[in-house]
């Protein structure tokens, strides 16, 4: 009896508590049964039936879930309110690693940093940037290609064959005849490979790997540069050394672009891959309703905004087409041995996905 | 006893591990060979008597063997290191090796020889600078270019461009050369009629003065035609942003109304050049204006720029990088 009474006091302890362990757990097997993953079905037909099945239910119910959301856009736009906020997706460039080194518009310590730095006299003072262009010491195949699209590209650039003289001789020889950058494209395997862009004189070393080279007569419908100084546009050079970068490739070009010459040149910075591209552009315009909002019948209707006049810029691709992505930064002119690294690129920054460095 | 014959005939017409058979001959891996070639003579295993040079961190030794010490391979090899100057290497080889036969002595120097060359073109090779050949394993190749494919695509590098050519046309970098948006034309244009309004009532002789100036450039524009002369008046573009607000209504008001009969993009770049073709007449106007108006736009950016202020044509293009670059950053 005794034991009866206390296993029944036991029990009620017991179902008390049990009762909610009791809920959860049928809960949790519910769930555990409804959920069986196509994966643990061992017999091939049924399990690819079942994994159909699913996938269909998930098609169906993204399907409903788009066209509530549209429905409920709609809806608000008629009745005048705000539409429900869009999501946004989740994107790599969205869930990047905090990087406390991006510069700031508000940092005065960026500005005097880049006064006080190797580029601002070209930047700044407005002397011409004199581009010395050389090779590797064995150059074959698709290397001289480039390095002719090289000099069309940039103005102001010369070409000297390397011969077999030290780097460090042709940097003395290039500060003696003012130049001021060195530009090095380093061939391997019959393929242009890496890059070196030495400033001048005691400006810092830039080591790029190049890849994905397309030289212009590859290209479909490729335009022909002119000679005009072209416009440079440098995107996304976020970071401290991204904006190091960023001001190491403007002071290869002259700092003052002809617009009328509608080149543009472009360096454009996407997970620490550098895409250069060189293009021809127009503005056009672009009427989407409405009549014609140029001339006379503007200077009758001012506020006119119906006819919705949209200007569109078309690209024509001319010039070579490259990605870079940064090695090494070294203080200094060219000496891997007692220079001063300021950025090199370990196997270990590889680790995380969405950590970047530029 | 030491079988020389048998020795040989053992290792040569069996199997000696030493040998090395290639298209040009034998050759002998033993280290303590002199010559290099499996020969009867050259192998130091099938001969008692033997001498050689071999070299350790530069420095090289004479090693002899001789048939006293066959029985004790580990005093096998005795070994005199020689002097750096290869005279007074010659003598020692001469001194050790006197009664020695001919062939073995001869060899020994001619190694010597060759050795020292050797010596003499890595120390040179040593102070030149060699490119040093970094290999990156192929997982991390394969990942790099897989990273740069999807690093392209998320780039959508032509959205992005022609997006930034507009943000760059809407905010005024490229002044007059082509049309304003609808709004502010004709914002503008209304202005500019009221002040040629006033202006027209106020002073008859400046209309008079203005009228011969647009016959001349009429002129000057025909000259345009022909010439490429647009390329050089890009640099006086800048000046044109003053012009057309301020102080040259005149001139610039006769542009527009050329412009309203026929619009068209080039002849609105060639009424621009008109106006730059003035500059000399009224220079200092010019300047005046241009200062007026770069302290306008820059009160609005003063606090970002204040380390800016000193030339203002050459800092315009870098305030633009930079203002595109700060967009960058706020939009990342």
């Amino acid at each position: 009896m005794g034991a009866k009474r206390k296993k029944s006091e036991g029990e009620e302890l017991l179902n008390e508590g049990e009762k909610e362990n009791d809920k959860n757990n049928e809960n949790i097997s519910k769930k555990m049964k409804k959920e069986i993953l196509p994966s643990m079905i061992k017999n091939k037909e049924k399990r690819s039936a079942v994994h159909a099945k699913l996938k269909h239910q998930k098609k169906v119910e993204k399907r409903k879930k788009l066209k509530a959301r549209d429905a409920a856009e709609k809806r608000a736009l008629e009745l005048g309110e705000e539409p429900p906020a869009r999501m946004t997706p989740r994107t790599i460039e969205n869930t990047r690693e905090p990087d406390e080194t991006v510069c700031r518009p508000d940092d005065d310590e960026l500005f005097a940093g880049n006064d006080a730095d190797e580029f601002s006299s070209i930047l700044k003072q407005g002397c011409a940037p004199k581009i010395l262009i050389t090779t590797c010491r064995f150059n074959s195949s698709r290397g001289p290609a480039f390095i002719s699209e090289l000099l069309s590209v940039i103005p102001n650039s010369h070409y000297y064959k390397r011969g077999t003289y030290d780097l460090k001789k042709i940097i003395e020889y290039a500060k003696k005849k003012d130049f001021t950058s060195i530009i090095v494209v380093h061939t391997n395997r019959r393929e242009p490979d890496a890059l070196l862009i030495i400033g001048l004189p005691d400006g810092p070393t830039a080591h790029f790997k190049l890849s994905k080279l397309v030289l212009r007569k590859d290209i479909k419908n490729h335009g022909n540069p002119t000679g005009h100084i072209p416009e440079l546009v440098l995107n996304n050079f976020a970071t401290r050394l991204g904006h190091r970068v960023g001001r190491l490739i403007q002071s290869l070009f002259p700092q003052s672009p002809e617009f009328r010459g509608r080149r543009v040149v472009t360096f454009h910075n996407q997970r620490d891959f550098i895409f250069f591209r060189h293009h021809r552009y127009i503005f056009e315009t672009k009427e989407s309703k409405g009549s014609d909002a140029n001339g006379k019948k503007a200077k009758d209707a001012k506020s006119e905004k119906t006819s919705q006049q949209k200007v569109i810029t078309r690209l024509q691709e001319c010039g070579p087409r490259f990605t870079l992505k940064l090695v090494s930064l070294q203080h200094g002119t060219f000496d891997t041995k007692g220079g001063e690294f300021e950025w090199v690129h370990k196997p270990e920054m590889d680790t995380s996905r969405r950590r970047f460095f530029l | 006893m030491q079988h020389d014959e048998v020795i040989w005939q053992v290792i040569r017409h069996n199997h000696c591990s030493f040998m090395a058979k290639i298209e040009t001959g034998k050759f002998c891996r033993n280290p303590y060979n002199v010559t290099g070639i499996c020969n009867r003579s050259s192998c130091p295993l099938a001969n008692s008597r033997y001498a050689t040079i071999r070299d350790h961190d530069g420095v090289f030794y004479l090693y002899m063997k001789t048939i006293e010490r066959a029985h004790q391979p580990n005093q096998l090899w005795e070994r005199v290191k020689l002097p750096r100057n290869y005279e007074k290497a010659l003598e020692i080889i001469d001194k050790n090796l006197m009664y020695w036969p001919k062939f073995l002595v001869h060899k020994t120097k001619q190694r010597l020889t060759k050795m020292t060359q050797m010596r003499i073109r890595m120390r040179k090779l040593a102070l030149k600078t060699r490119e040093k050949i970094m290999t990156t394993p192929r997982k991390e190749k394969k990942r790099e270019a897989r990273r740069e494919e999807k690093a392209e695509k998320a780039a959508v590098l032509d959205k992005s461009i022609e997006k930034e050519l507009l943000e760059r046309l809407k905010k005024g970098v490229y002044g007059d050369i082509y049309n304003y948006p609808a709004d502010k034309y004709n914002e503008i244009l209304d202005k500019e009629q009221l002040a040629a309004d006033d202006i027209e009532e106020d002073e008859e002789e400046a209309e008079i003065e203005f009228v011969e100036g647009y016959d001349d450039l009429e002129e000057e524009e025909d000259i345009e035609d022909f010439g490429g002369l647009a390329v050089n008046k890009s640099s006086l573009d800048d000046d044109d942003v003053g012009l057309d607000d301020n102080d040259d209504e005149e001139t610039v008001a006769v542009d527009h109304k050329r412009v309203r009969r026929e619009s068209s993009l080039a002849l609105r770049k060639l009424g621009n050049d008109e106006g730059g073709t003035k500059p000399k007449k009224k220079a200092r106007v010019l300047v005046e204006i241009l200062m007026e108006d770069r302290r306008q736009s820059t009160e609005s950016v003063r606090g970002v720029f204040a380390s800016f202020r000193d030339c203002e044509q050459v800092h315009r293009q870098s305030q633009e990088f930079l203002l595109s670059l700060i967009d960058r950053v706020a939009t990342c």
